[in-house]
């Protein structure tokens, strides 16, 4: 039905029709609802049938668990600080009409921009943003004003993709880059103690905190000085403030299996991620200095703040990874060791995936051409030897 | 007077602010661009610093370009640049105190300006006095320009002022808006000054090659 739809409506789109000046728009829609005629000749889905939008929209479903749960725990930490009691169903809604308006921002910021480059480039719509625009709003603090996610979008959108040539070609990942965009340029609204509880009312729900009520999350403790007294199945289950996504990571993980059961995203970053994070955690547990942050064990460091978010959704950005086989291995191994370094270290960040993350998407290419070259130098060897 | 300011004089003097502009064409003197420009005020002396030394040490080693062993001429040429900027960077301190603690390394870092030594190289060894004047003068305020547009972008959003002076009204604060820290820090001035570039260049796009 939608297909005939559109297909009686398409003349209007093409060169020459009445509505040519959206024609972009026109085909965005046309392939997002139904699949397209046309598979992907070029970017990141060039090895298979699939375009790239079958794969942004398993992402997309990937991400659905963690939102859930994000907006369910909006709600659970307004009313735990206002100490009153909720239903899950009072808690949720008021979690999803604060969170409604981040993605609407973000998605019509992004997509705009978006939409406003194809027409004028006159190509066709790039579907990266469908990810990026959902992920966006998940990884920033809920206290974040509007009009800093929309600034932070358009940046990113256009410093870290369009510039570099649209979907598929951009170095850096653009959530991310929106993230550090808005770590770096409005830190008081980015970190500290005051932006993880949003604190007003909204149509009636929830309740309407002071302005002075705080909420330090575990590792903004952990940074400060001081041991963090959350218990460990509160950190799993994600029962804990923190960027809007990152939590839980039981939703998280159930992301993960979608992810790594439709092979969208490499086990083996993913894999890696973990273990390099576990390790230098386990090597500053023992042989690290005595502050609160060293000691913490290294499988709390694991799942706490966005550790599993980046590594599940963020590292495995198959646009921004390492493309090698071996290379997945050192790319992963070296985000999750420098998130933790980084952790440990530098008292300035309590969180270093974001940092982590966007470092070794720089040095991708690297190891990348580093495999490439030990393989062709390697057959030649063989070559000359048979 | 007529030949001071013939077709080629004038050429000599404005191509470097636009078509043959030492920072958005030629990408010269970026080191500076970037540290300097988080406010506008140095952003201002420090382009007029530079106008000055680039058209008198253009004058003073055209002069004596006849004179200079060939081997030996970029010692000269620092020697010179490095007099004046020694003599400017004392009028700065005696007169504009605050300003030269702001510009601090950066006033003594004229001397390895590369639009500085570029033009001595390029232009003051082979034309007469006048002309390297003129060419001083001109990459002089292509260069200061520039620093004013992207001073005056990274204070007005990174600070909310305009040489110091509060331009971002007070109710703009009372409604939530929150200066830009990014813009204070020096990967902001990069990226603004690549967009200058980007402009300027689809602007000229025809006169490129």
């Amino acid at each position: 039905m939608i297909k005939n739809f559109l297909d009686r409506i398409k003349p209007n789109f093409e060169e020459g029709g009445k509505l040519h000046a959206f024609r972009s728009v026109f085909e965005g829609f046309e392939s997002f609802l139904v699949v397209s005629n046309a598979t992907a000749r070029t970017g990141v889905s060039i090895h298979d049938a699939i375009d790239s939008k079958r794969i942004m929209s398993i992402v997309v479903v990937a991400l659905l668990p963690a939102l859930l749960f994000g907006m369910y725990n909006i709600g659970y930490q307004n009313y735990a600080a206002a100490g009153a009691e909720g239903t899950l169903w009072e808690m949720f809604l008021y979690g999803f009409l604060v969170m409604l308006p981040k993605i609407i921002v973000s998605y019509v910021v992004g997509l705009g921009i978006e939409f406003i480059v194809a027409q004028w480039k006159k190509e066709e719509i790039q579907e990266g943003y469908l990810v990026t625009g959902l992920l966006v709003p998940m990884i920033v603090p809920v206290g974040c004003p509007l009009w800093m996610l929309a600034v932070a979008v358009a940046f990113s959108v256009i410093f870290a993709k369009e510039i570099y040539g649209g979907t598929g070609m951009n170095i850096f990942n653009p959530a991310l880059v929106a993230r550090a965009f808005l770590f770096f340029a409005y830190p008081t609204s980015m970190s500290g103690d005051n932006v993880w509880l949003s604190k007003d009312q909204v149509l009636g729900l929830g309740n309407q905190l002071p302005d002075a009520t705080t909420m330090a999350t575990p590792l903004g403790t952990l940074g400060g000085g001081h041991a963090t007294d959350v218990p460990f199945a509160d950190m799993v289950t994600g029962l804990i403030p923190g960027s809007i996504g990152e939590t839980s990571v039981i939703a998280i993980a159930i992301g993960a299996l979608i992810l790594l059961w439709t092979r969208v995203a490499s086990w083996k970053t993913m894999l890696s991620v973990f273990v390099g994070g576990a390790l230098v955690g386990w090597l500053f547990n023992a042989f690290g200095p005595a502050t609160a942050v060293a000691q913490t064990p290294w499988y709390e460091h694991l799942v706490l703040g966005g550790f599993c978010f980046g590594a599940v959704f963020m590292a495995t950005d198959p646009v921004t990874s390492a493309r090698t086989e071996g290379g997945k291995y050192i790319y992963g191994f070296l985000i999750g060791a420098l998130a933790i370094t980084i952790r440990m270290l530098n008292p300035g960040y309590p969180e270093g995936m974001m940092l982590a993350i966007l470092f070794m998407n720089m040095f991708a290419p690297l190891i990348d051409y580093c495999f490439v070259q030990r393989n062709i130098s390697r057959r030649a060897k063989r070559a000359q030897n048979s | 007077m007529s030949k001071l300011f013939s077709k080629e004089n004038r050429q000599v003097f404005a191509a470097p602010l636009n078509l043959d502009n030492p920072i958005l064409i030629q990408v010269l003197g970026i080191c500076s661009a970037l540290a300097v420009t988080a406010q506008l005020e140095p952003a201002i002396v420090m382009g007029l610093s530079v106008t000055v030394i680039t058209a008198f040490s253009n004058v003073i080693i055209s002069l004596i370009r006849k004179t200079i062993p060939n081997r030996i001429r970029i010692i000269i040429q620092l020697v010179v640049v490095a007099a004046l900027v020694t003599i400017v960077s004392m009028i700065l301190t005696a007169f504009a105190y605050d300003v030269s603690v702001q510009l601090s390394v950066y006033v003594g870092l004229i001397i390895t300006n590369c639009i500085l030594m570029g033009r001595l190289e390029a232009f003051a060894m082979m034309n007469g006095p006048w002309e390297s004047f003129l060419d001083g003068i001109g990459n002089g305020l292509g260069y200061a320009y520039i620093l004013v547009i992207v001073g005056a972008v990274r204070e007005l959003l990174g600070s909310g002022t305009l040489l110091g002076f509060t331009i971002i009204p007070e109710g703009a604060y009372a409604a939530g808006y929150v200066n830009n820290g990014m813009m204070t820090m020096p990967a902001m001035a990069l990226i603004i000054l690549g967009c200058v570039i980007w402009v300027h260049r689809s602007i000229n796009k025809e006169e490129k090659k």
